[in-house]
């Protein structure tokens, strides 16, 4: 039913460069409010130390999700156990439930390779190969089956005007990325994972390594993917929270371990929290 | 009072370990510089070894020299990665590792040599040859290179690993791609460091590879290493003085090279990856 | 990482490396008892302690090892009481005497010293150390030129590891010891050695080990006479020496024996390189992790 908001960015971005998706069909996309991941009773334990647990709730198709709360509650956490980047931790155990697309994720055999391909991820501090510019998007694409070097490069150029970095440096292609400011390298790492055309985006506060400038510019281009990726978005920052999200998830600690206190559309959870924990929290990082 | 006595007392063990260092390295090119000449690197020993060259003893060494590290550097890098990457896949496997090359480091050259000679020479049937020397000091050398490999590449960000789980990329290409070459300068580093161990090294080659001087026909055949030429000139034929005197001078020449080449190269590798064009 | 179905070859490739280079100490523990046991039963372990003397090439072959076990522990005692001092006085006067300029120097100097080729070392003992204590004492080649040589070579050794293990201590504690106003003696005394005392006495016994094993420098200036020393003057063999001298024309039972002295040797050293590596994991503070962070050179 909306297969149509569900993205294939590389076709969208090779129709229309610019990406001037008309608002209406933006909004139109997240507000049919299909949920794109489906989490429930997700639990995550540290060597027998529970972190999180009870998490239960869905993320919308096409929207842009907040993840907000205090320090150590557990974010970061959850987001990495969306592309199970968790099993790079150590004694790290995640139980209970996510689907992707109908699809479970935790546990059992999943092929990791395709699920991170449907899953992409940015850090907080931007982490470019060491490679040139090229190279950091043609590896991921030669090792994901895309033989032709021609398509590599035209999803190259695709992919870095829909960063907005392609004039800035389609001159130095072959130049290091690590040469690049911080916001160029954010913006590349984004480039990065848009070149593999997944579904969901995961950022883990990606702005919050870069100076104001950068930051704004970074940004605006996460909401600029509102409609076209499922993105799911850990941030510190609530201003930020309430400029580009449209759902939010506030996580808290309970007993030791964090969990969702209340979640919803942004304007309900900004405007009219139902938790007072979340009231308090809003208006304590207001005043 | 005793502040003063201790300044001085720093200060004169420091000007004594330097002048005895000025001694030796004087004395050696001193003696060793006048013998020193084109004609030295490329004849054979004759009168053996008080007079001629060492040509042949060049080529022994560096096959002997090529041998170890054609055996130990993948030996040691595929070790390394091991551990580095995989290790805690596997912890019990991976100790036992450790600790078994934490005591290899620790054997003395001379059990080596013992080690070598039996398994190599005698068991294996390869005698005493460039082969089976070079082999021993791939033993030698092994645990320095793991040790070196492992720290180069734990050295390398973590963000590189996530980024690229996180794109769902192999850790095959990874490591060829990212991994590795991130850590080459501390690959070359530890690399050296092996080099010139295996090129210093005297008391495992002595029941290994031999005593021959003639030019080596294959790995098979018995090697001079410069080292043990050093020792053979010194202590067993009277009159071999002052080319044993040349030869040091070859040998801490060698290792001086290779140091300062190496060392070049990593920088100018690493000055290119970094930096913006 | 985690390795992914197309990663499994390379995986178990890299252990069967793995397995190999972490196999290599079983073989050189199991050839070195293989070839001994001729020698451990026949004529048995007590000989190599209660014989007459060392003739292992005889018909009636003796075996006693006491002159080269009694070589080996009075040129390493000698050369540790010799060297521990030094070593740690440059370690001192890197960190806390000389200027940064010349520190660096100094440091670098240290790390040449520790490059040169034992063989060198023993061919410069030969020619120039050996004709010296000969004029003084004969005939020269003596447990004192063993000693003087093993102390040059491992004192690097001490210096270098001692260095950062002084380089490591958190500089709050300095710092604290300047504020009360403690001379520069009464601080290292105090504060410093005190709280590298675990890397710097891991370094001891890194270097003891070094100079046990010690072969080439060793040969060439000990003169290599098979008798207990009853002098600094007097010619010594050490374990080593005695394995490089023999190897090549020993046979059956006295081939077994030196590979019994071997063992001893490769016995000798696991202790040591085990007490060293129990002594650091004690002291977080100087932790191997902690040694190769502290490379910031901070002055003062």
């Amino acid at each position: 039913m909306s297969e149509n908001c569900s993205p294939a960015a590389a076709e969208s971005v090779s129709d229309d460069p610019q990406s001037q998706r008309p608002w209406m069909q933006r909004e139109a996309c997240c507000a049919t409010y299909e949920p794109c991941l489906q989490v429930r009773d997700l639990a995550i334990a540290y060597a027998g130390k529970p972190a999180l647990r009870n998490v239960t709730f869905d993320i919308p198709r096409g929207c842009i999700t907040a993840i907000v709360g205090p320090s150590g509650c557990g974010k970061s956490s959850f987001l990495s156990s969306l592309n199970r980047l968790s099993d790079l931790t150590d004694g790290c155990r995640v139980s209970g439930s996510v689907r992707i697309e109908g699809q479970e994720i935790v546990g059992a055999e999943i092929d990791l390779i395709a699920l991170r391909r449907q899953v992409g991820m940015i850090f907080q501090k931007p982490n470019p190969f060491p490679l040139s510019i090229r190279e950091n998007l043609t590896f991921p694409l030669k090792h994901h089956g895309m033989s032709d070097r021609q398509a590599r490069e035209a999803a190259v150029e695709n992919v870095l005007r829909r960063v907005g970095l392609w004039e800035e440096v389609k001159d130095r292609l072959d130049a290091p990325a690590l040469g690049l400011s911080g916001g160029q390298q954010q913006r590349l790492c984004l480039a990065r994972a848009l070149v593999l055309s997944p579904k969901v985006l995961l950022l883990d506060e990606p702005c919050s390594a870069l100076d104001p400038l950068a930051s704004a510019v970074v940004e605006d281009l996460i909401a600029s993917l509102r409609g076209d990726y499922t993105v799911v978005i850990v941030t510190h920052n609530l201003a930020q929270a309430r400029r580009i999200a449209d759902n939010v998830a506030m996580f808290w600690l309970v007993d030791g371990a964090g969990t969702v206190v209340e979640h919803g559309r942004a304007a309900s959870v900004f405007e009219a929290p139902a938790n007072p924990i979340t009231a308090a929290y809003i208006a304590g990082a207001r005043g | 009072m005793a502040d003063r006595i201790a300044t001085v007392f720093m200060w004169g063990v420091a000007l004594l370990i330097s002048a005895v260092f000025a001694w030796i390295v004087g004395d050696l090119l001193l003696q060793g510089l006048p013998h020193l000449s084109w004609g030295f690197l490329s004849a054979t020993p004759t009168d053996a070894g008080r007079a001629g060259g060492i040509l042949p003893i060049l080529v022994s060494t560096l096959l002997i020299l090529a041998v170890c590290m054609v055996v130990a550097i993948p030996l040691g890098l595929g070790t390394a990665v091991l551990l580095s990457e995989f290790g805690r896949r596997n912890p019990l496997f991976g100790r036992l590792v450790r600790y078994s090359l934490d005591v290899l480091a620790g054997v003395p050259s001379i059990v080596f040599g013992l080690f070598g000679n039996a398994f190599f020479s005698l068991y294996l049937g390869m005698g005493f040859s460039i082969l089976s020397g070079g082999l021993t000091l791939a033993c030698m050398v092994l645990p320095l290179l793991i040790r070196s490999s492992e720290t180069a590449l734990r050295a390398v960000p973590d963000d590189y690993r996530r980024a690229a789980a996180a794109l769902g990329l192999p850790v095959f290409a990874t490591l060829w791609r990212i991994l590795l070459p991130a850590a080459t300068p501390g690959l070359i580093a530890g690399l050296v460091l092996g080099i010139g161990r295996a090129l210093a090294e005297t008391a495992a080659l002595l029941f290994t590879s031999g005593y021959v001087d003639r030019m080596p026909g294959s790995l098979l055949d018995s090697g001079r290493s410069l080292s043990i030429h050093i020792y053979d000139l010194a202590m067993n034929v009277p009159g071999g003085e002052s080319n044993a005197y040349a030869s040091a001078v070859v040998l801490i020449m060698l290792l001086l090279i290779i140091n300062a080449l190496t060392f070049r190269a990593a920088d100018r590798w690493l000055h290119q990856r970094i930096t913006a064009v | 990482m985690s390795p992914s179905r197309t990663d499994l070859p390379l995986l178990w490739t890299l252990r069967a490396l793995a397995a190999l280079a972490g196999a290599i100490t079983l073989l050189i523990v199991a050839f070195l008892i293989l070839e001994a046991w001729p020698a451990l039963q026949t004529p048995g372990l007590s000989h190599f302690l209660t014989d007459a003397s060392w003739f292992p090439a005889s018909t009636t072959p003796q075996f006693n090892l006491i002159p080269m076990v009694a070589g080996t522990l009075a040129a390493t005692l000698g050369a540790m009481l010799l060297a521990t001092p030094l070593g740690i006085a440059a370690a001192l006067f890197s960190r806390f005497y000389a200027p940064p300029a010349i520190a660096s120097w100094f440091r670098r100097l240290l790390e040449l010293l520790a490059g040169i080729p034992s063989v060198v070392y023993g061919f410069w003992g030969l020619v120039v150390l050996t004709p010296l204590i000969r004029q003084w004492a004969p005939p020269g080649q003596s447990l004192l030129a063993a000693i003087l040589i093993l102390s040059l070579m491992i004192l690097p050794t001490i210096a270098l590891l001692s260095e950062t293990a002084l380089r490591s201590i958190p500089r709050a504690y300095l710092q604290g010891a300047a504020a009360l106003g403690l001379s520069r003696w009464a601080t290292i005394r105090g504060v410093a050695l005190p709280a590298a005392h675990c890397g710097i006495m891991s370094s001891i016994l890194l270097a003891a080990g070094r100079a046990i094993g010690e072969t080439m420098a060793v040969l060439m200036v000990a003169g290599n006479i098979v008798k207990v020393p009853d002098s600094l003057f007097a010619p010594v063999r050490t374990l080593t020496a005695n394995i490089a001298l023999e190897l090549g024309y020993a046979l059956d039972g006295h081939r077994a024996a030196l590979f019994v002295s071997g063992l001893i040797l490769l016995a000798l050293i696991v202790l040591l390189v085990s007490m060293s590596d129990w002594i650091m994991r004690d002291d977080p503070g100087t932790a191997p992790e902690a040694l190769t962070q502290a490379q910031v050179p901070q002055h003062g």
